[in-house]
């Protein structure tokens, strides 16, 4: 089975943020990273690979010239293959899906294909959807346990609080993983040499079939959100400022 | 005749309160208001649908949440009433089943966990990186869609006449995948992205064992129970308690922060609380900073101290 790891890259979750011309952030400065959930999508890629003779993974983004560095950290977890749409274009979630679905469709052979249940920039939770949809396979988000039964895929979904729903789905399908799935690996020293050396695949817009780009969705303004003013610390024993800061929140901040 | 649709989520057989601010959003926007849920026994509702155009009602031998058929059935009602928006709620639920009806229909587009919308206009704003910024969408043209982030918008005052019920038959497609089992957790845990009040436990609780003074307090206030990443890793915690860019964004009227530094990762995910209280023994802790009411002291006292005295005071 050919299995397949979408990842994005995201500023640093420390990152000070600026915005530049009302719209976008300035990216001078800033530190990249794989969004957190991706790295759990890889590290499940990595072990049904593992368990799969003669599968293959490989890690597919899309994003600008910069991106390249996210496949780079992700091939050193041990993964062998790459595939960069390179675009400096803004895009929104339904033409990214189409793109990746596009790339993802030239194998076919592609089995599961996992991603994060969010990119932690946009936060947006729609792409792996969008992806399911194009590529016309089912898929299941949230997904916090995977295995492999036969010729079928049995995940475990987050539905609700601590409440879980088990599903089983026909291969190739998308699997959305949240937090608490696996532990990603780290990168070994080897591994790190050996991804320097992997060809990434490029891949151009058009050579996805996106031809004309007409986004619906446009971002209009960025912004920060209002400051809150510097709340106050109740002096005294333990025992006063429990008193103090119950009457403050029946009465001030009329909470309770 | 522009119409909105609201999808209403039920869980099990109760009406979900955020709906009231999804039902609130609609009805300000002087549209007709549909209500669309998959219920067999919608006059239960009626009450809460007071004053908008029609229920739209859903019926079948089983109703259970089945991402394909409602996603199927949603966009052939879009399709059927000729809606031009479609909002719900941004719950677990709303996260998975929007993206599915907007995908479906070709030129629908969907803004998820949005904190401010202008019907009129067009306009969706909602949290980026973690809510560090705000963004303002714009969606050209199209039909359009939105989740809303649950403790933001205003729910109306319901009234008006009760609306009339309209049947309507699921279209279940052949589907490549298949529920097996709903795995019902044993705990009545309070929904965390709902909750009104949370009380949190950082690493500072040291054992698992020790979060039953935070459970304590937040029995007290009927609250959720949340947790620093650091203490989902140390397992003081389960993940799915975890509050922060990796965990949960969470917006109740009260967060109470109990050993929790207050790092951004931590602070992103809760600092949309209307009031947020902090108990951490070091005065330079960064919570302080962002905290409305700060105690400095040990929390194996305060916390406790604190229930008490609520409980004195209820
Ligand atoms: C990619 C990434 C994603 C992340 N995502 C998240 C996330 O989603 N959520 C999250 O929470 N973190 C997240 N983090 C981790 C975050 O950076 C912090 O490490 C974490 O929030 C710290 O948890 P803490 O405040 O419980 O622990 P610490 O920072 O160790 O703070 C413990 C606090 O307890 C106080 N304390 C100690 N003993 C007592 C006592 N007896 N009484 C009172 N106070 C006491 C100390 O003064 C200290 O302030 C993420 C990090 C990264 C890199
Ligand atoms: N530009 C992209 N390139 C590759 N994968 C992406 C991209 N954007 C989103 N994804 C995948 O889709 C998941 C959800 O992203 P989002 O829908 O933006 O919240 C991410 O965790 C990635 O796995």
């Amino acid at each position: 089975m050919n299995i397949y790891v979408c990842i994005k890259q995201v500023p640093d979750t420390e990152a000070v943020l600026q915005v530049k011309d009302g719209n976008r952030i300035n990216e001078d400065n800033i530190k990249w990273i794989i969004s957190p959930y991706d790295e759990y999508a890889i590290e499940e890629g990595l072990k049904l690979k593992e368990k799969q003779a003669g599968s293959t993974l490989t890690l597919i983004t899309l994003g600008p010239a910069r991106a390249e560095s996210a496949l780079r950290s992700g091939l050193a977890m041990g993964v062998e293959n790459a595939i960069h749409i390179e675009t400096p274009e803004i895009m929104d979630h339904k033409n990214v899906a189409r793109a990746l679905a596009n790339a993802i469709k030239q194998d076919p052979n592609f089995g599961v294909v996992f991603t994060g249940k969010q990119a932690i920039d946009d936060d947006s939770y729609l792409t792996p959807i969008y992806l399911s949809e194009f590529l016309g396979v089912p898929v299941a988000t949230n997904v916090i346990s995977f295995s492999l039964e036969g010729d079928k895929v049995l995940v475990e979904r987050e539905i609700d609080e601590a409440a879980k729903e088990k599903i089983e789905m026909q291969i190739p399908c998308v699997v959305a993983v949240t937090k608490g799935i696996n532990t990603p690996r780290y990168a070994s020293l080897m591994g790190i040499m050996k991804s320097k050396k992997i060809p990434i695949k490029k891949f151009t817009l058009a050579e996805v079939g996106i031809t004309e780009l007409k986004n619906r969705i446009k971002t209009e303004k960025l912004f920060s959100p209002p400051e809150k003013p510097q709340g106050k610390i109740i002096p005294g024993e333990s025992e006063t400022a429990v008193k103090e800061l119950v009457t403050l929140l029946k009465e001030e901040a009329r909470v309770l | 005749m522009a119409n909105i649709g609201v999808y209403i989520e039920l869980k099990g057989d109760l009406f979900k309160k955020s709906n009231r601010e999804a039902l609130g959003l609609a009805k300000k926007s002087g549209k007709d208001v549909y209500a669309v849920l998959f219920s067999n026994t919608p006059e239960k509702y009626t009450d809460e649908l007071k004053g908008i155009k029609k229920i739209i009602c859903v019926k079948g031998s089983d109703l259970t949440y089945n991402p394909a058929l409602y996603a199927d059935t949603l966009a052939n009602i879009i399709t059927q009433f000729d809606l031009t928006y479609f909002v719900g709620i941004c719950s677990a639920q709303g996260k998975d089943l929007f993206p599915r009806v907007s995908a479906k229909i070709e030129n629908a587009s969907l803004l998820n966990d949005c904190v401010a919308v202008d019907i009129d206009n067009n306009r969706f704003t909602k949290p980026v990186y973690a809510g560090k910024l705000l963004s303002q969408f714009v969606i050209e043209e199209g039909f359009r869609m939105a989740t809303l982030r649950p403790n933001i918008f205003q729910a109306e005052p319901v009234s008006g006449d009760v609306p009339e019920i309209v049947e309507f038959q699921p279209v279940s497609k052949e589907d490549k995948s298949r529920i097996v089992e709903v795995i019902k957790s044993a705990s009545k845990k309070i929904d965390l992205t709902e909750a009104e009040i949370i009380v949190s436990g950082g690493r500072a609780m040291k054992a698992k064992e020790n979060f039953n003074i935070i459970e304590d307090l937040a029995a007290l206030l009927n609250a959720g129970v949340g947790a620093s990443r650091a203490a989902v890793d140390a397992g003081f915690a389960s993940h799915d308690m975890q509050v922060g860019q990796t965990g949960k964004v969470v917006n109740p009227k009260l967060y109470i922060a109990c050993g929790i530094s207050g790092a951004i990762q931590h602070f992103v995910g809760m600092k949309t609380s209307k009031i947020i209280v902090a108990i951490n023994k070091d005065p330079e802790a960064p919570i302080f900073k962002k905290a409305d009411y700060g105690i400095v002291g040990d929390l194996f006292k305060v916390v406790p101290l604190l229930t008490e005295e609520l409980k004195s005071r209820m």
